[in-house]
């Protein structure tokens, strides 16, 4: 569990817990490899895959917490999209492109904070209360944007989305450094702070949690406020590489980003994830996609794909905690 | 039974146990916690398989290859754990796995009726219907549906495993007229306890068992319940319950009528440092109540309590030991250092961050404190024993350095070893100034470890005394009647 700390520099300790994702992305890598080798491993099909991980990305980090704490986000799609929409609109009115993306980020958290306060004082179970907040989100999406796309300049966030090589940094696009940024800083918090500490205790045994004085309510609400959050940057994101506030974005994207957190090594049941697994679950899926395409695998395949992944992941994960038991 | 041997993994869970029940009798089977007689009990009933020994029953070779076939042989079993299905009716459940099929496989339950009426009706309980659902029953007419699936189907042995462990006294007796009434019938009931009270009330005959093996068996009544006791525990009594010379001090909590949401009605006491006070009672008589009302786990009804003094002073005052160490007391998967500093996080803090160097050297203190047997800190809790979880559920408590600590059964699932351990830190702990409360089901425990008992009878606690005044029999007899009641009943004894 604490194999982050300085203590114990050994590397497995480090890898094992995110060992199944890890292995799962290189054999993807090198089955494509295999059948693609010029194309797929090209400097421009890596940033093409790097950029397309970005939103499901974010949303996996904040999905992490929520899964860890034993609760369910199902609202994340809706919540890009609004968050995309408000970003839009508030660029449309011709403010900064920092205001929009401050105002797709504050949606992404309001929407968080309703989902928590439902969910921790309303004692609504989160399956129920983000299923409502799905369409609520979704609704006010395309209510805002009177039902149309809403065209927008985007500014400097078009830029960070951009793969144009004035923009890059090191040959990627400024997105998905912020996100590997975000990644690392939210693995730390989720391993290293009193929130994070929490946040698994409650995903563990929540009437422990309680017992040992852990303000249970309120740290669920923190963690679906910041669930929102990265909801509501992964909708900034999505304005910025669209340029328009599409309220019929993202629909369904949750499942993806759900999966992407399975995948990375979570337990549904609460009390397992990790950020750095959400991640490769991500990329794993964001390169089978796109191996698929480049090798013109028809997209049905593509879906059959990502379900075994997803049922073999957790399979696997199962199996091994029997053995663990046993 | 004889010679039977079973091990799982590394643990010799039996190691030689020879029992003989015979026709129409009541045998109990004695033990702590721990010594077997569930795995025993198992292997009877064909949910585990002997490493070796033999079993006979009626004289002919008993192997089940499993709970089924043990029931075809007449064996059946009575779990400590009520096994009924809520959402089912009584039929439903006592049928559960057996159902009679009608024509395209659906449940035919006229042909099913009848037998569940004649079981009801044996243990002349007829009112309870068929078609009822189980989650509207009473948690003694739950026992006695499982009594019931039991007798479907002709038992000859019947076992059960600690049947009284969440019923009234009330639902007891019933439960008792029952097995009275199938001692008569010729089944053999093997009646697991370790309240021996309620052995010595209803049994013919025990068999002892300490650390997977036999010790001891005899005719109840013929036999000292010391020596029983000292049997189970394998040590005398004086050893059992070290004693650590403490001193009261000042009052450190105030409670004066203090009510709470289901149980508690009234409950008035004063705490002092350095003293162990005990409250017994029945199971449901809002003993947990109190103390999740005093912890702030459950809201005042009216009443009040106050803490005074050091506790008052104390940024957290309360801790709590949950009675139910496995749902509520600990999270199991995670290490021994994150159940242990879960709560009161702050000496692990470098600014923002938590330091897993520093839990794992405040994890390495207490493991050494207590003597606790583990891998290190960063074992997952749930690989300890019981005696192991426990003390680092007490940890906790420890480290979070609060004046007042609430001990909801404090031994329960724990080897005698770690017990004895237990009491000496309690001990310990009170000399060191702390206030403990502890609720516990087990007399023994409560007159071995205590200062002051009250008996907290139908949600109001009776007064304390000093447990130089106290017995058993008059604590089991408050608990049972209420202390008002008690007084009424030994100056009737008198007079008469």
């Amino acid at each position: 569990m604490n194999d982050l700390t300085a203590s114990r520099p050994a590397i497995w300790p480090m890898i094992r817990p995110i060992a199944g994702p890890l292995l799962g992305l290189l054999l993807v890598l090198a089955l494509f490899w295999f059948l693609e080798p010029d194309a797929f491993l090209s400097a421009r099909n890596l940033r093409t895959v790097s950029v397309q991980t970005v939103i499901v990305g974010l949303g996996a980090i904040g999905m992490t917490f929520v899964i860890a704490s034993g609760g369910i986000d199902l609202s994340i799609g809706s919540v890009i999209a609004l968050s995309s929409v408000v970003a839009a609109a508030v660029a449309k009115a011709g403010y900064d492109p920092m205001l929009c993306a401050m105002a797709g980020v504050a949606t992404g958290a309001l929407c968080g904070m309703v989902n928590g306060l439902v969910i921790a004082r309303l004692g609504v179970i989160p399956f129920i209360a983000t299923l409502g907040m799905m369409g609520v989100a979704r609704g006010v999406a395309k209510w805002l944007a009177s039902e149309q796309k809403i065209d927008a300049p985007a500014g400097w966030l078009e830029n960070i989305m951009s793969k144009a090589e004035e923009f890059r940094i090191l040959g990627l696009p400024q997105a998905v450094w912020l996100t590997v940024f975000l990644a690392i800083i939210f693995g730390l918090v989720l391993r290293h702070t009193v929130l994070g500490a929490h946040t698994l205790a409650i995903g563990s045994n929540e009437d422990t949690a309680r017992l040992c004085g852990v303000r249970v309510g309120r740290t669920k609400v923190w963690i679906y406020v910041l669930c929102g959050i990265f909801g509501g940057l992964a909708g900034v994101m999505t304005f910025g590489r669209l340029t328009v506030g599409d309220p019929t974005t993202a629909i369904g994207e949750e499942l993806d980003v759900i999966a992407a957190v399975v995948i990375g090594g979570a337990s549904l049941a609460g009390g397992e994830g990790r950020i750095a697994g959400s991640i490769l679950g991500a990329l794993l899926m964001a390169f089978l996609a796109n191996g698929c395409n480049l090798t013109g695998v028809p997209n049905y395949v593509q879906e059959i794909l990502i379900g075994v992944i997803i049922v073999a992941a957790v399979a696997v994960d199962r199996y091994r905690h029997r053995a663990m038991e046993a | 039974m004889r010679g039977v041997r079973k091990a799982f993994g590394p643990v010799q869970a039996l190691g030689g146990v020879d029992l003989e029940v015979r026709p129409g009798e009541v045998h109990a089977l004695i033990g702590e916690n721990g010594a077997g007689k569930s795995t025993l009990m198992k292997v009877l009933s064909g949910a585990h398989r002997a490493d070796d020994g033999s079993m006979s029953l009626d004289g002919a070779n008993y192997s089940p290859s499993g709970p089924l076939d043990a029931r075809a042989h007449g064996v059946a079993m009575i779990y400590q754990e009520l096994t009924l299905a809520p959402h089912l009716s009584v039929l439903e459940n006592i049928f559960l796995g057996r159902e009679q099929r009608g024509r395209m496989g659906r449940m035919d339950r006229k042909a099913m009726r009848p037998a569940v009426e004649a079981a009801l009706q044996r243990l002349e309980h007829p009112d309870i219907r068929p078609e009822t659902l189980v989650s509207q029953l009473s948690t003694g007419a739950r026992q006695l549906v499982e009594v019931a699936r039991a007798l479907v189907g002709e038992a000859k042995v019947l076992v059960m495993d600690e049947p009284t462990s969440s019923l009234s006294r009330k639902d007891t007796e019933r439960l008792f007229a029952v097995v009275n009434r199938l001692r008569e019938d010729g089944v053999s009931v093997i009646y697991i306890s370790h309240f021996l009270e309620e052995v010595e009330e209803i049994a013919d005959r025990f068999t002892v068992l300490r650390d997977g093996e036999t010790v001891g068996s005899g005719v109840i009544g013929e036999v000292e319940l010391d020596h029983i006791i000292e049997m189970m525990v394998g040590r005398s009594l004086d050893e059992v319950f070290p004693q650590v010379p403490h001193q009261q001090g000042e009052v450190v909590l105030r409670a004066h009528g203090l009510r709470g949401p289901i149980h508690l009605q009234d409950a008035s006491f004063e705490l002092h440092a350095g003293e162990i006070f005990g409250i017994a009672g029945l199971v449901g008589a809002g003993r947990t109540e109190l103390l999740r009302v005093l912890q702030g786990l459950a809201p005042s009804q009216g009443g009040s309590f106050d803490f005074v003094g050091a506790a008052q002073r104390a940024s957290a005052a309360t801790g709590l030991l949950s009675e139910d160490r496995k749902e509520e007391g600990l999270a199991l998967n995670l290490s021994l250092g994150e159940n242990l500093t879960l709560g009161h996080a702050a000496p692990l803090l470098q600014g923002p961050w938590l330091s897993h160097a520093r839990r794992r050297a405040v994890t390495r203190e207490w493991i050494s404190e207590l003597a606790v047997r583990c891998a290190g800190p960063d074992q997952p809790i749930g690989d300890l024993s019981g005696g192991n979880q426990q003390k680092i559920a007490f940890a906790r408590l420890l480290h979070a350095g609060v004046p007042v600590l609430l001990l909801d059964e404090p031994t329960r699932g724990v080897d005698v070893g770690s017990k004895v351990e237990i009491y000496r830190l309690m001990g310990k702990l009170a000399a060191q100034g702390k206030a403990l409360l502890v609720v516990s089901s087990y007399l023994p425990e409560l007159l071995g470890v205590c200062d002051r008992v009250a008996v907290m009878h139908r949600g109001v606690l009776g007064p304390a005394r000093p447990v130089a005044e106290c017995t058993e029999h008059g604590l089991l007899e408050e608990a049972t009647r209420g202390s008002g009641e008690a007084a009424t009943m030994s100056a009737q004894e008198s007079h008469g």
